[in-house]
């Protein structure tokens, strides 16, 4: 069972639903710049494309380390959809599953981190270095900001904050939309997008840490980075706005709920210059760490 | 046709590379993203990185300092990959023909598939060349 809960729903359901998410991201782009935009298939013609092509290793680059980092990504976000899909639709999950989900949504930057210093090129270095600062600056207040729910619910475990909201969503309190911001700013880093994509940054580092991937490792950290592109937003949903709920009417609130927490993220991104990595943090760990120690105030007085 | 094939057909990552060009075909590619012609309608993306490249957009007429550039850079593309030889410098060196610095003509240095001619082509030309590409490619296999 748990090898079903892995592969469908771990796996396959959350890379179907991220790729349409990554095609929904792609497009609105595009119509912000009135352009026509990439065809549905896209994203998955894209992966099949580089699943095809030649691996090129760098010479000098530590060769396993290189070749594993992107499993070790992608294996983070499928423990950590698998973890949501199932506290959502199957079971009551365990005490502290929670703090689990935390970490996991960690491990895939750090698979980048490992990835760009292993491929022995100055700009992935510079790219992997910047990843590592901005996981420094962006977790405090994204751990602060989900902490808010967990006060809210008194529990600590991600079923028991789902079914805590069957009254009324966390996303209704002040505490709630305090720290949804703060949450939403801190997903817009996690996937390093506009304009926190200091990390990888086409225009100036060339791709960062991605920089020497090839063939089926770019495949999957392209895929990692379109799973990542659902989770995150589902997170969201578990913490502020009860899970998605498929009975009646509902599934069109869900719906309406995850297609805005995107449309959110992907307009952020498309109206916003890049910030320098200084900037980055200083904004994190000032104002937004503020609006998120402000949030939990507020939640543990009940507002 | 394989799998393989048709989906670098589907979605060619283009790198722009310029061996010593007068930046004008440069910047017809560039026009090439513009909304007004938007190859991203074809998943046709510039890349900046050469290992994530599936067509070489060559410029240029090859001057000696680049030709070296030229054969790293083509070694590192992974394979399978297309290369589109833009302008008339390109494609037979153009005034610069009987040049001292440009001795040796684009197609001895790498193996080219496609010819764009002009001075520069057009944003039109570019992509009626690529619909050409990709057709010869598609067709032959």
């Amino acid at each position: 069972m748990t090898f079903v809960y892995l592969l469908v729903f771990g796996f396959a359901a959350t890379a179907v639903l991220g790729l349409i998410t990554s095609w929904i991201d792609r497009k609105v782009t595009a119509r912000v710049q009135y352009r026509v935009g990439p065809p549905f298939l896209q994203p998955i013609i894209d992966i099949v494309k580089l699943l095809g092509k030649e691996t090129v290793i760098p010479a000098g680059a530590s060769k396993r380390t290189f070749l594993i980092a992107p499993v070790i990504g992608i294996s983070g976000v499928i423990a950590v959809a698998t973890l949501l899909w199932v506290n959502q639709f199957f079971s009551e999950g365990f005490m502290g599953d929670w703090i689990v989900a935390i970490y996991l949504l960690a491990i895939p930057s750090l698979s980048i981190i490992l990835g760009g210093f292993a491929s022995r090129n100055p700009l992935a270095s510079l790219g992997a270095s910047r990843e590592m600062k901005l996981v420094i600056a962006y977790e405090l207040p994204f751990i602060l900001a989900a902490l808010v729910p967990v006060i809210n619910a008194h529990s600590i475990r991600l079923s028991v904050i789902i079914d805590s909201q069957a009254g009324g969503v966390f996303a209704g309190n002040i505490s709630g939309i305090l720290a949804l911001t703060v949450a939403i700013l801190c997903v817009q880093a996690k996937l390093a997008l506009v304009p926190f994509d200091i990390p990888e940054a086409e225009t100036e580092i060339t791709g960062g840490a991605l920089i020497e991937y090839s063939g089926p490792g770019l495949a999957i950290f392209k895929l990692m980075k379109n799973m990542l592109f659902f989770v995150l937003p589902f997170f969201l949903i578990i913490l502020f706005f009860g899970g998605l709920r498929l009975n009646g009417i509902n599934i069109l609130w869900t719906v309406l709920e995850y297609v805005g927490i995107v449309a959110i993220i992907t307009v952020i991104r498309n109206t916003n210059p890049r910030v320098r990595i200084d900037q980055a943090v200083r904004f994190f760990w000032g104002p937004i760490t503020l609006i998120a120690v402000v949030a939990v105030v507020l939640a543990l007085k009940g507002l | 046709m394989s799998l393989k094939l048709k989906a670098l057909l589907k979605s060619p990552w283009v790198f722009h590379l310029s061996t010593g060009s007068c930046n004008n075909c440069d910047i017809e590619i560039l026009d090439c993203l513009t909304p007004r012609f938007d190859i991203e309608r074809f998943g046709m993306l510039l890349i900046g990185s050469i290992k994530h490249a599936d067509v070489l957009l060559i410029t240029g007429s090859c001057n000696r300092m680049s030709v070296e550039r030229l054969k790293a850079l083509y070694e590192q593309v992974p394979k399978p990959c297309l290369v589109i030889a833009i302008g008339t410098c390109a494609g037979s060196r153009g005034i610069f023909k009987d040049s001292y610095n440009c001795p040796v003509p684009l197609d001895k240095i790498v193996p080219v598939d496609v010819y764009i001619p002009g001075c520069p082509p057009k944003p039109e030309a570019m992509i009626a060349g690529v619909v050409k590409l990709i057709e010869k490619v598609g067709g032959a296999k």
